[in-house]
């Protein structure tokens, strides 16, 4: 696997999900700099990890979506490579078009950090093949913007589709539908506001979020 | 020359900050607050070459998220 991790000003779970790429493939990610125009040759998975890009300015990702790595991003997504963003980088997917929807200030207008239990809606995806359909999991989410907010047909269509990954099983912030990660239609891009990079060590309590990257390796390797 | 956005949330789009404000308002004793919905306020400063179309081109690509947020571009004639 030829893994980047997108390192932009703010982002600040770079290094778990380097640590974690690394864990699973055995070498090393690229980190590559949001100001860098191109992705290292072979980029075969792309993480946008977890943070506070640009300080949140404006709106959560909506800076990071405009910096210049992500035009090659959004190249790389449209020709399949498959593209990972946790928290802050589920929020710079959607803020660049790549999943529908918005991810807004939590319900409870609290910052949520604690372990969540999800269910694993699809597991037919290039992320989720480690995982049984319906199996519930513990990851960790940390985030003040996290309420996923889509219109009703925009809910209708990706619940149709299977595009649902992971759902909450219990009240975290508001979200519709209680989605906590997000396919496209393609099923090459997934957002998730749970930390899967921060279950994948038994120092981290569980390591449910170690089955993910695994997957994914099974099916890029 | 200035112009003004005022970027907005969407009706039916949940605004808990602006209910958070609501019960800070009624906290303080003002009575008869029946909403509240927070928004963005931007300033600009243009030059004269750029035109409504552009700041339009603005608000949508950038300035506000059009799923979730209205925009008002004030400053342009009539406006």
């Amino acid at each position: 696997m030829t893994a980047a991790v997108i390192v932009f000003p703010g982002s600040n779970c770079d290094r778990d999900m380097a640590r974690a790429i690394t864990l699973v493939c055995g070498h090393a990610p690229n980190m590559v700099w949001h100001g860098e125009p191109e992705l290292p040759d072979g980029t075969d998975f792309i993480a946008l990890p977890g943070g506070f890009s640009y300080g949140d300015y404006l709106r959560s990702g909506a800076m990071a979506a405009r910096s210049p790595i992500m035009a090659a991003v959004v190249a790389a997504a449209a020709r399949g490579v498959p593209v990972l963003g946790v928290c802050n980088g589920f929020q710079v997917l959607t803020e660049a078009g790549l999943l529908p929807g918005a991810l807004m200030r939590n319900a409870g207008l609290n910052f949520v950090c604690r372990d969540v239990p999800l269910r694993v809606e699809n597991n037919q995806s290039l992320f989720t093949s480690g995982y049984d359909a319906g199996e519930r999991i513990t990851i960790p989410v940390a985030h003040h913007d996290g309420c996923y907010f889509a219109d009703d047909a925009t809910l209708e269509r990706i619940e149709g589709e299977g595009r649902v990954a992971f759902r909450y099983l219990d009240a975290v912030n508001g979200s519709a539908r209680n989605i906590a990660g997000l396919l496209n239609a393609a099923g090459n891009v997934l957002g998730m506001m749970p930390h899967p990079e921060r279950s994948v060590e038994d120092a981290h309590g569980n390591r449910d979020g170690l089955r993910l990257f695994e997957g994914l390796l099974g099916v890029i390797a | 020359m200035k112009v003004d956005i005022f970027v907005t949330l969407k009706p039916g789009v949940l605004d808990p900050q602006g209910r958070a404000i609501q019960h800070a308002l009624s906290g303080l004793g003002f009575a008869g607050v029946e909403d509240v919905r927070a928004g963005r306020f931007i300033e600009l400063e243009l030059a004269d070459s750029v035109n409504e179309a552009d700041v339009r081109a603005m608000c949508e690509q950038l300035l506000a998220n059009t799923v979730i947020e209205n925009y008002r571009i004030v400053g342009f004639g009539a406006g």
